[in-house]
């Protein structure tokens, strides 16, 4: 952690206009920050709202349907404020981000080396030949066999773990400052979600640039992240440390979900569920979002929000129960 | 379909590197009908092309000795009704259909293609305003749409090709729009926003090659429909004036002596017949060797 925030967000907020007049409230007051060089984990169950972050942070939502609300301040440009040409200019080039689905998220018209050398020469300019052999050079580290032969192949030639490196390699293009990494192993098998982990420690550790991952899959962050921000239905719910959240959990939340993760070395029938369904939120509940699947709940959970209180330098949780030790023994 | 996949096997190595463009040829060739059909066209458009070689008569003189003889050795097609070789016009006649059918169709792809992308990629307002004057159009029978355009224009055959084109307009922005909406929901047009491309190379660079296919097989459809509307606007005489030839005026001659000299309506009857089937069979096996669900 060196330095001030590369980004910080205040306030994120995306609320959904239907077509039917109805309003979804996607993200809610999501604050966060990332340090130059750093990984933020951000996790939660589908729809709790991280994906939806992470298209805001890109200028990605739908203009006419999306009303995105608060600031999200990156390296001195406000994202939300900023003029469409500056963040066409930014996104690629130092935002980019890696999506979940390899298999449809490269254009099946073109060859790989022209998807990733037009990225280079969108932002770069220069030669189509230097373009080229950039690209070539990013092909080799993200560990694609015979880059130099490779380059000119369709997308439909390359496995889905292939197209992942490929896709890796076309955010890397321009050396961003902030990679988006949107569940990148999730539409993979497990062999090989460990090689794309393995290539994304790898590069962080070359390129210095900051992450953040999207994931549902709590092993991911265990093994690459710096720092993790728990979301339900909206919310940051706990935002830690990676190791004081696995070793103190202080969201109920939180704890139902490391509870889910099935271990080897402790013989059960059941997995530990979570009780309840995720509340709808075309009409949020007006206190706790989690107070009806949460264990500890109290009267005053339901009747009003609780805010994200800090329980120590470093870790915050949006449970005014906290700390939870004492609820249990 | 097993012989075939086989013999493709020792092309492995050479197919890596196969584009696009040349794995729908590879499976356009293996068609019977299309491969028939590309021939039957290449010979017409050989034909129009060198017509003055390939026979000795000019297309418009015409001869009071000769008028209505049947088929002989020295005119293989018969004569018409002022003595001029139905040869002679028939190969002439192509090069007015061929003509009428490549141009009408791409003053339909020129205006059609970015109307749809426009209206596809666009949305709102615009898309609203683009479809509802296509439904309008399209409302009218194609063909009825080019006469009345035809008759408003003039009779000349630059007008009858600029009035099927128009005509033929509406198809290709409904179909261009009707792609462009399905494929820019597409992941890899997420990727390309995320990479930072400006909105008009999104839709010129990522999105129309993506639907060049379809587009591609409704204008060889549309190629044979425009010949065919040529031929009925020809034969309305809205389209190529006399004397020049056309396969629809000579058929509109030769109605009238069809009892007493069949020759003059069978034979640009039949090549009307062989270019639009040929075109037809072609715009069947382009849809077969572009689908990307077939094998």
């Amino acid at each position: 952690m060196t330095g001030g925030p590369l980004i910080e967000i205040e306030g994120l907020r995306v609320i959904f206009q239907g077509d039917d007049g109805r309003t979804t409230h996607a993200v809610d007051s999501v604050d966060l920050s990332v340090a130059n060089g750093a990984t933020l984990g951000l996790v939660g169950e589908s729809g709790c709202g991280k994906s939806v972050t992470s298209l805001a942070i890109m200028g990605l939502l739908p203009k006419q349907s999306a009303t995105v609300t608060g600031a999200i301040r990156f390296d001195g440009f406000d994202l939300l404020d900023v003029p469409d040409d500056t963040l066409r200019d930014l996104r690629g080039n130092r935002l980019a981000m890696i999506f979940q689905e390899p298999m449809t998220s490269l254009n099946p018209s073109f060859t790989i080396g022209d998807q990733i050398t037009e990225t280079i020469l969108r932002h770069r300019g220069g030669s189509r030949r230097k373009a080229r052999e950039r690209a070539i050079e990013l092909l080799r580290r993200v560990h694609i066999p015979s880059p130099d032969k490779r380059i000119d192949e369709y997308p439909h030639k390359l496995s889905g773990g292939m197209r992942q490196r490929v896709m890796i390699a076309m955010a890397l293009a321009c050396d961003p400052q902030l990679l988006i990494a949107d569940e990148p192993t999730t539409a993979l098998d497990v062999t090989l979600q460990a090689q794309i982990l393995d290539l994304m420690r790898e590069l962080k550790a070359a390129s210095g640039a900051a992450i953040i991952l999207i994931t549902h899959d709590l092993g991911v962050v265990a093994e690459v992240c710096d720092e993790v921000a728990v979301m339900y239905a909206g919310e940051i719910v706990e935002r830690a440390p990676v190791d004081e959240l696995f070793g103190n959990p202080q969201h109920p939340y939180t704890v139902g979900l490391l509870g889910s993760i099935p271990r080897l070395d402790r013989r059960t029938s059941h997995l530990a569920t979570i009780e309840g369904m995720v509340p709808n939120m075309m009409n949020p509940p007006a206190g706790c979002r989690f107070a009806a699947r949460c264990p500890f709940v109290e009267d005053v959970c339901v009747k009003a929000p609780p805010p994200l209180a800090l329980l120590s330098a470093n870790h915050a949780s949006r449970c005014i129960r906290a700390p939870l030790e004492r609820l249990v023994s | 379909m097993t012989d075939a996949a086989l013999a493709t096997v020792p092309l492995a190595a050479a197919e890596t590197l196969e584009s696009p463009a040349r794995r729908a040829w590879r499976r356009l060739i293996r068609r019977k009908g299309a491969v028939l059909g590309l021939a039957v066209i290449a010979i017409f458009v050989l034909m129009a092309v060198f017509a003055a070689l390939i026979v000795p008569y000019d297309p418009i003189a015409t001869s009071w000795s000769l008028v209505r003889k049947a088929p002989s050795v020295q005119h293989w097609f018969g004569t018409d009704e002022l003595g001029r070789d139905v040869l002679a016009r028939v190969v002439f006649g192509a090069r007015a259909s061929l003509l009428a059918g490549v141009i009408s169709v791409g003053i339909a792809l020129a205006i059609g293609v970015p109307l749809g992308l426009l209206a596809g990629y666009r949305g709102g307002f615009i898309d609203a305003l683009i479809s509802r004057i296509t439904d309008a159009m399209l409302a009218c029978p194609f063909l009825i749409l080019a006469i009345a355009l035809a008759a408003f224009l003039g009779p000349s055959l630059g007008n009858a090709m600029i009035a099927i084109g128009i005509s033929a307009t509406p198809i290709f922005i409904r179909l261009t729009r009707g792609q462009v909406l399905s494929v820019k929901v597409e992941d890899y047009i997420e990727a390309a926003r995320a990479m930072g491309n400006p909105r008009w190379r999104i839709a010129l660079v990522h999105i129309l090659p993506n639907i060049l296919p379809a587009l591609l097989v409704q204008a060889t459809l549309s190629i044979a429909a425009a010949i065919i509307a040529e031929a009925a606007l020809s034969f309305l005489g809205l389209g190529q004036q006399p004397p020049a030839p056309s396969w629809g005026s000579m058929l509109n001659a030769a109605q009238r002596f069809l009892t007493s000299a069949p020759w003059m309506a069978i034979w640009p009857g039949l090549a009307i017949f062989l270019v639009v089937l040929s075109f037809n069979l072609v715009g069947d096996g382009l849809r077969d060797a572009l689908d990307p669900k077939a094998r």
